[in-house]
């Protein structure tokens, strides 16, 4: 069979479409994205009526996955690791309900932090909720291990997760593609209390679940993603998981590794063979991309006198991403080196587009606000925060999705008034909305910003969910009509946009306002797509 | 067999592109490929590059180890100088000249283009002016994959495919548009190297 060229992303994709995926939930996330968007546009999806339209968050995508699974079908569950944080409640409670169809939990770290606040690394997680994790080290086992995963997780009706990093997400190769299996049909839980997690069914369930430890520690040890390649000098073993396998034998091109080498791509760790390794040699190096969790481990529990190098002793960086160089120096290798970049090249960093709305947004609100001290803009994740950089200088928060609203109300609870939030449409449909909530509740002097594109624009323009409805939303959680104020950003409008700010900062109460304007990628894509229909 | 390819630009400037065209050259060779592309954040005007690596053996790292790419083909110049560290001491530079310019820092530009010539392989060329007459502006980045394809070795007539596969959506005239753009690149440098008798 003829290979695809895919990346990582889309051999997720492809793996569970041909392995009778009835549904896939997600909601937008660098470097998770692409999995979904495979999916969305898929024909044979089409054709089979898979489920993959965007959710409203990742916990909304968790459960709603999670339901499907329930009427044992094969469900699929999409984010990118600080995704999980906001999915953690269902992920790990999850693990205790078990699945009825197979269910696969996909979290894409993003070590180096190419896009995102944080590199934390989701195989805590895995490990955290006692459930298999499948770290692919390149595109082919993306593949294989989402086409086979749904079996395993049927088998032992456990959610798995599969955990890739930035690199293999948005790498492409060649994959082999395996049968089209049909779709599971409904078929309920044999035991329809399976769900209910009461404390006396979560007791039983929690029970079976520390009862399969063993059996997945046993697939572990037998797994063919994980294993032992010999090597004649003991002086050192090198333990390699995920994608790190791949940077060790880039070094190893020309020559065979001298060392023994586990390959690790399937947890929980196989014990018996890092017992075997660690017996065998007087240095173990652990090279994981993200942070040392297999370092840690082995650091505890084996031998004593057991040298382990890595992350946590300086063999390799403690942040950021791996690569071959980092793994050649690890691995005592020469290291080349091009030239040194030249001192003129300056850094480039991400900008909002010429024409954005979200800069006629700001400038308004700059102005409005020149005749208070500064600091008081509390902001959230997407386009806009970019407007934290000069010119702009606009905003002095940005800590995770829907925290813009609720900061703002934290401290004008403490007396900074006025306080203010920005927040992007689809932001607010997230997580801004239960916290606009609390701050109608005490009516809090605070004015929020939805910055209305009609998109999500900084994860590539996806469907937002609540275009047309924001002001609706508004006025149901209680936002008094006369501090619901809808703008259009445009040079044109300053003044008056500027006026109806600086009214709202002084009212000692709570006010929205709304900049409404179509961010200028939708503009050109919806442009291409009616050129497309006029050919 | 095995090129390393570090493709340099600015995001919107259509590096995957390249990738694409060259990834289906590639596959359709039978050849080994890995290409890591950056998506995300920084396609908002920011820096970005991919690696390209295309091998008649398995290939490991989906990153190119530094020192040793055998090119850099980059759509805009400065951009070209930011991944020298990957480049072999052999390797070629090319690169386009008109820069762009989206940050109020930009260097100027006659010691940009000092930098890159000072490097013993180089090929630079304005690929806007020759897209632009050939009427087709938006293609700059496909003038800059001719005018590296002599150093690509992948028969020329799997690149057009590339050029075919991946605008086959886009209709007869785009396509006709991309190849005669790389036609153009590719002459070139052909040109290029007779006059400077370099190979
Ligand atoms: C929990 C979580 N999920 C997803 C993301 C990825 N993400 C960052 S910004 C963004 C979209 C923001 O869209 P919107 O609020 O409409 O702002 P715009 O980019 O359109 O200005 C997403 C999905 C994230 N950082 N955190
Ligand atoms: S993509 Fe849209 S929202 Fe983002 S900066 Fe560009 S115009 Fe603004």
């Amino acid at each position: 069979m003829e290979k695809l060229l895919l990346l990582g992303d889309e051999a997720i994709a492809q793996g569970a479409i041909d392995a009778g995926l009835s549904g896939i939930y997600a909601y937008p996330g660098t470097p998770s994205t692409e999995i979904t968007e495979y999916v969305q546009r898929s024909k044979l999806a089409k054709e089979r009526g898979i489920h993959s339209d965007w959710s409203a968050n990742e916990k909304t995508a968790m459960e709603t996955a999670l339901g499907m699974s329930y009427t044992g079908k094969r469900a699929m569950v999409c984010m990118k690791h600080v995704g999980l944080n906001v999915a953690s409640d269902p992920f790990i409670n999850s693990a205790i309900t078990g699945a009825n169809g197979g269910l696969i939990v996909v979290a894409a770290d993003d070590p180096s932090m190419h896009s995102s606040q944080n590199e934390q690394d989701s195989r805590f997680y895995g490990k955290f909720a006692l459930i298999p994790i499948f770290e692919p080290s390149n595109q082919q086992e993306a593949y294989d291990m989402t086409y086979e995963g749904f079996e395993f997780s049927e088998k032992y009706e456990i959610p798995i997760m599969i955990r890739l990093t930035t690199r293999l997400a948005h790498s492409r190769a060649g994959v082999k593609q395996s049968a089209l299996k049909d779709q599971n049909k409904i078929s309920l839980p044999k035991d329809m209390r399976q769900f209910v997690l009461l404390p006396s069914i979560a007791r039983e369930r929690y029970k079976i679940l520390l009862d399969n430890q063993a059996n997945f520690e046993k697939e572990s040890e037998q797994s063919v993603y994980n294993k032992y390649v010999k090597g004649k000098d003991k002086s050192m073993g090198i333990i390699a998981c995920g994608i790190a396998y791949n940077y060790l034998m880039e070094n190893y091109t020309d020559d065979e590794c001298p060392f023994p080498i586990l390959k690790i791509s399937q947890y929980p760790l196989p014990i018996n063979l890092i017992k075997k390794i660690s017996s065998e040699c007087k240095k173990i190096l652990v090279l994981e991309d993200g942070y040392p969790l297999v370092e840690d481990m082995i650091n505890g529990i084996l031998d004593k006198d057991l040298i382990v190098l890595g992350r946590t002793n300086g063999t390799i960086p403690r942040d950021g991403e791996l690569d071959p160089n980092i793994v050649a120096e690890a691995i005592g290798k020469p290291i080349k080196k091009g030239k040194d970049v030249p001192g003129l090249v300056v850094g480039r960093p991400p900008s909002l587009c010429t024409g954005c709305p979200h800069i006629d947004s700001f400038d308004a609100l700059n102005e409005a606000l020149k005749e208070y001290s500064k600091g008081r803009v509390f902001s959230d994740i997407g386009c806009y925060t970019l407007s934290a950089l000069p010119p702009y200088e606009s905003i002095n928060s940005c800590v995770d999705m829907g925290a813009s609203v609720t900061m703002a109300k934290g401290a004008a609870d403490a007396g900074l008034k006025p306080s203010v939030a920005v927040v992007g449409d689809s932001t607010f449909t997230h997580s801004g909305m239960t916290g606009l909530l609390d701050a109608v509740n005490e009516n809090s002097p605070i004015t929020v910003f939805i910055l209305d594109n009609s998109i999500t624009a900084m994860t590539g323009g996806q469907k937002s969910h609540a275009t047309g409805r924001l002001e609706n939303i508004c006025l149901g959680i209680g936002v008094k009509p006369e501090h619901l104020k809808i703008l259009n950003p445009l040079k044109k409008h300053h003044e008056e946009n500027v006026k109806i700010i600086k009214d709202e900062l002084a009212y000692n109460g709570l006010s929205v306002i709304i900049p409404t304007r179509d961010c200028i990628e939708i503009i050109k894509k919806t442009k291409k797509t009616t050129k497309e229909i006029e050919k | 067999m095995k090129i390393d390819i570090i493709l340099a630009g600015v995001g919107g400037q259509g590096i995957i592109s390249i990738a694409a065209a060259i990834g289906y050259a590639a596959v359709e060779s039978n050849l080994y490929l890995k290409q890591s592309e950056v998506h995300g954040m920084s396609q908002r005007g920011g820096e970005i590059q991919s690696h390209l690596r295309v091998s008649d053996k398995e290939v490991h790292s989906d990153l190119t180890p530094q020192g040793s790419a055998d090119m850099i083909i980059s759509v805009e110049p400065m951009e070209s100088l930011r991944y020298l560290p990957w480049l072999s001491p052999d390797g070629w530079l090319i690169t386009n000249t008109k820069p762009f310019i989206n940050v109020p820092n930009y260097p100027d530009i006659n010691l940009v283009l000092k930098e890159i010539e000072s490097f013993p392989n180089h090929i630079t060329l304005d690929a806007d002016d020759i897209a632009r007459k050939l009427g087709s502006a938006r293609s700059a980045n496909i003038v800059m994959l001719g005018a590296a394809s002599p150093f690509i070795e992948i028969p020329y007539e799997k690149l057009e495919n590339g050029i075919r596969g991946i605008f086959s959506r886009k209709g007869d005239k785009i396509i006709k548009q991309n190849l005669d753009s790389m036609m153009a690149g590719k002459e070139f440098t052909k040109n290029y190297l007779s006059e400077t008798s370099k190979v």
